[in-house]
């Protein structure tokens, strides 16, 4: 049993020991930084960072090669707000723990840390990470309280605690959640309003723990406050009780962000959007409009893409897509599922630049078109096996002459 | 002497009209139109390059070459363009979950009883759904609505010209036949089982569909009995003028009408098409066996998504896939989805792969769940060009509706239901720059005028809409 151990730890460890140095040939590298675009140059990866970018770099036997041939070259993609690695199967609710609710303390408790529970092993990780994504934004959903709260940042490439950036707090305020606030939207901000008083003077605490106190009074100074609000109304709110209480919000939604897009460029406030959304789905996005990414960024609001979904996380490609076709640049929309959540949300910088992490994606085509196909995904330096349950599956039933049942068919 | 016999008749039959809720569907009104230099996917699998059409009186008059008159065309330049028949979702809640989503609009599932192959959708159509004017602007032209899939038997559909009216019979596909919503596995045995009521299981599932087709059978025998009776009768009072025979025949009592029945019996019957929800390849197998046991053909599987399993299979009962491009994972029925589904489904001969959307943020841009798909099959080696993968949204759509006939292609003498796309529709930069209904110009891009607004939206956010 212990040699077993040894034997796999020593494996692991060789693994990442032995990460050949890699030399990308010929890319068309995005590198979402003030660089721009640079046609046909070498990429040269050294002990997982980008150690050089350059017009023809040489290279050597212990060299791994991968030739772009002029194929664009991103820094891997940020999924969204996720809930991968804590959420098997979302009907399934044994297998999700991505949410509270019911608890039998009837408190609020931002210290629930959903990080505690992911999973990297989880099959959607490889099903997203094969699609071109590195990272996502692990979500606390909304449960029955009005703070649900707290995830982060969390890297796809396998490890336990791939975790990165400053913990974000998630914070029901919308009227669709205030059911079980006693119906209205007013009882989450006087239930905020209690609990922020406090956390904050030491008062008798009535409606957090000691642990939930103490998170939020750190979180005010190094955290990041994740609101849920579409209406245009209750963003206004958010920033005004943000600025009351000296916290560093997000607004997450934003349907009718665009109608307030100067009031939050002043605030410097991001928004975490679905450029999809123009339907008045509810009576709190009313304004949804299919440029509303377009108008924020024009404004200077610093906007980051999430489909909301977990299982399909990889179609915020399409989104981003979908808003540069609405008038967001190219630039803009790429930087909304790359650099820009990766800044927002205090993680290492996703550019390609030299000394950066070399988590990188070779694309067929242009990286926003829904016919262009991830080629390679490269995290931490390693090239990916570009396998996951899916592409088995697939190849499994690809195959159409069998004498045996597919089960034999182990691809 | 016969007309007492037939007052005498007609005071005991009930009037029943056998058309209720008619189509009042009129076209808009159009002028004769040529498209020309446009790149045309025909719908029915060819690519015509730098191509023109001619379009009159609602129909497609020709496609590629042909005669146009001298005065009176309107004539569009579409070179740098694409053109494709009208786009068709066969899988819409539209109307029945409409925007905005509040409770006071959930009329999708009649989720009180597991069988309710009584309700009709087209009762729940909220005509003034902002949704509908968005799949416009997606190239959408004809959509089929269908109740949810909560019950075993959901209840009829119905088949629209996507015309921004203020009732549904005023979008009623004219002649498009009724659909029937059935659903399988996890959702109505989640539904009911949750109440501790058949079915929680999906014997019981299957236990309950035929119980229920048994019932048909019944009436539909009934109704012949009855029928034959009546003929019987009304021969004796045509041969011997016997006031008693009249009166005889006036007493055979009809078998009670039955709503739910009657549903059931037109499918029997071949007159109503299967929808059928549905996403495990062993229980798709289950359900055209039961298909095979009552007798009656199995149109569609919706969701399907497990097609790829049996698509041999499908293709050889001519099953249609009515399938989503990337959708799985958010229940365990969905759990072995991949992106090559559709793909796959459409490899073998015979074969009716269908995008569908099943959502109002799908239905308008379908062009781009059809764009996954296709590049999901190309990127494993599959040979499908463009004009292969539009049928998916077209002309397999319209056969899947029954209305092939009518409409899903560009041919002579077909409704003129026609796309003009700023550019291959198969990416994300695509837009639908004109559509057009029966040959009427419903909305254009750079025309205001020709974009549909709902009563439900006009005048809201008036200040923030300075």
């Amino acid at each position: 049993m212990k040699l077993g151990f040894i034997t796999v730890l020593l494996t692991f460890t060789c693994s990442f020991a032995l990460a050949q140095d890699l030399l990308i040939m010929g890319a068309n590298l995005h590198t979402q930084s003030d660089a721009g675009v640079i046609e046909n140059t070498d990429i040269l990866i050294k002990d997982g960072r980008i150690a050089k970018i350059a017009p023809r770099i040489p290279t050597n036997k212990m060299i791994k090669v991968i030739k772009a041939n002029g194929r664009p070259v991103t820094p891997a993609l940020f999924a969204g707000v996720t809930v991968s690695g804590l959420s098997e199967v979302e009907a399934v609710s044994e297998a999700v723990d991505s949410s509270y609710r019911e608890l039998y303390t009837e408190l609020m408790h931002p210290e629930f840390d959903v990080r505690m529970a992911y999973n990297p092993h989880s099959s959607v990780i490889p099903i997203t990470r094969v699609e071109g994504f590195g990272f996502a934004l692990l979500a606390a959903r909304g449960g029955d309280r009005t703070l649900s709260g707290h995830g982060g940042l969390v890297r796809f490439d396998g490890g336990y605690a791939s975790f990165e950036g400053k913990p974000v707090i998630y914070v029901q305020t919308s009227g669709r959640s205030a059911a079980s606030v006693g119906g209205s939207r007013v009882a989450h901000w006087m239930l905020l309003n209690q609990t922020f008083a406090e956390a904050m003077t030491d008062e008798d605490l009535t409606l957090i723990t000691p642990q939930g106190a103490a998170l939020l009074k750190s979180a005010r100074d190094d955290g990041l406050f994740l609101f849920h609000a579409d209406r245009a109304a209750d963003i206004m709110r958010v920033l005004a009780f943000a600025t009351e209480h000296k916290l560093s919000p997000i607004i997450h939604g934003g349907s009718e962000a665009w109608m307030v897009a100067k009031s939050l460029a002043d605030a410097g406030v991001p928004v975490i959007l679905n450029p999809l959304e123009n339907l008045p789905a509810s009576f709190e996005s009313l304004g949804a409009r299919l440029d509303n990414a377009a108008i924020l960024h024009k404004a200077g609001v610093p906007i980051i893409f999430s489909s909301g979904e977990t299982h399909n996380a990889r179609k915020v490609r399409q989104l981003a897509g979908n808003a540069a076709a609405n008038g967001l640049p190219h630039t803009a929309a790429l930087a909304a599922i790359s650099s820009t959540p990766a800044e927002v949300f205090g993680a290492e910088p996703r550019v390609a630049s030299e000394g950066a992490r070399a988590d990188l994606v070779i694309w067929s085509g242009d990286p926003l078109e829904v016919t262009t196909q991830a080629q390679q995904v490269i995290l931490g330096g390693i090239p990916d096996t570009m396998v996951s349950r899916q592409t088995l599956l697939r190849d499994r039933y690809l195959d159409t002459d069998s004498a045996m049942p597919r089960a034999y068919i182990n691809p | 002497m016969r007309s007492i016999f037939a007052v005498l008749l007609s005071v005991l039959t009930v009037t029943v009209s056998a058309t209720p809720f008619p189509s009042t569907y009129q076209p808009l009104s159009s002028s004769p139109t040529l498209i020309t230099n446009a790149t045309i996917l025909t719908g029915d699998g060819r690519r015509l390059d730098e191509a023109d059409m001619y379009i009159s009186d609602g129909k497609v008059v020709w496609v590629g070459e042909g005669s146009v008159p001298s005065e009176g065309v309107n004539t569009i330049d579409a070179s740098g363009k694409w053109l494709t028949p009208g786009i068709i979702d066969v899988h819409s809640h539209l109307g029945v979950y409409p925007s905005p989503g509040v409770s006071a609009h959930s009329d999708g599932n009649e989720a009180t009883a597991p069988v309710t192959a009584e309700v009709w959708a087209e009762h729940s159509v909220w005509p003034q759904d902002p949704g509908f004017s968005r799949a416009i602007a997606g190239g959408i032209t004809t959509l089929q609505i269908l109740p949810g899939s909560a019950n075993l038997f959901g209840g009829r559909s119905v088949t629209l010209k996507n015309v921004p009216q203020n009732t549904y019979q005023a979008m009623k596909f004219p002649g498009a036949p009724y659909g029937l919503k059935m659903a399988c596995g996890e959702n109505p045995k989640r539904v009911y089982g949750g109440r501790n009521q058949a079915p929680s299981t999906r014997m019981g599932n299957v236990a309950a569909y035929r119980a229920s087709w048994i019932r048909a059978q019944r009436y539909i025998r009934d109704w012949e009995q009855y029928e034959q009776k009546m003929a019987k009768q009304s021969a004796n009072v045509e041969a011997d003028g016997d006031s008693n025979s009249a009166l005889a025949a006036a007493l055979i009592k009809p078998p009670k009408r039955d709503l739910e029945l009657e549903t059931l019996a037109g499918v029997l019957k071949g007159e109503i098409l299967v929808h059928m929800h549905c996403y495990r390849a062993d229980e798709m197998m289950t359900i055209l066996d039961m298909a095979d046991e009552f007798g009656y053909k199995l149109g569609t599987f919706h969701h399907g998504v497990e097609a790829y399993k049996i698509a041999d299979e499908l293709a050889s009962n001519n099953v249609c896939g009515a399938l989503w491009a990337d959708w799985w994972g958010f229940k365990m029925e969905a759990y072995d989805g991949i992106q090559e589904n559709i793909a796959l489904v459409d490899r073998p001969e015979n074969s009716c792969a269908i995008v569908h959307s099943d959502s109002d943020e799908g239905i308008q841009r379908l062009n781009q769940e059809a764009a996954k798909a296709m590049s999901k099959g190309q990127a494993v080696g599959l040979d499908i060009p463009p004009e292969r993968a539009i049928r998916w949204i077209t002309s397999n759509a319209a056969k899947s509706l029954g209305i092939a006939e009518q409409t899903g292609s560009l041919t002579p003498g077909k409704m003129a239901d026609v796309v003009i796309w700023n550019q291959n529709p198969f990416s994300v930069y695509a837009k639908a720059q004109q559509v057009f209904i029966d040959g009427a110009m419903v909305f254009d891009r750079d025309n205001s005028a020709l974009q549909p607004v709902s009563d439900f939206e006009l005048g809201q956010l008036l200040e923030a809409a300075q």
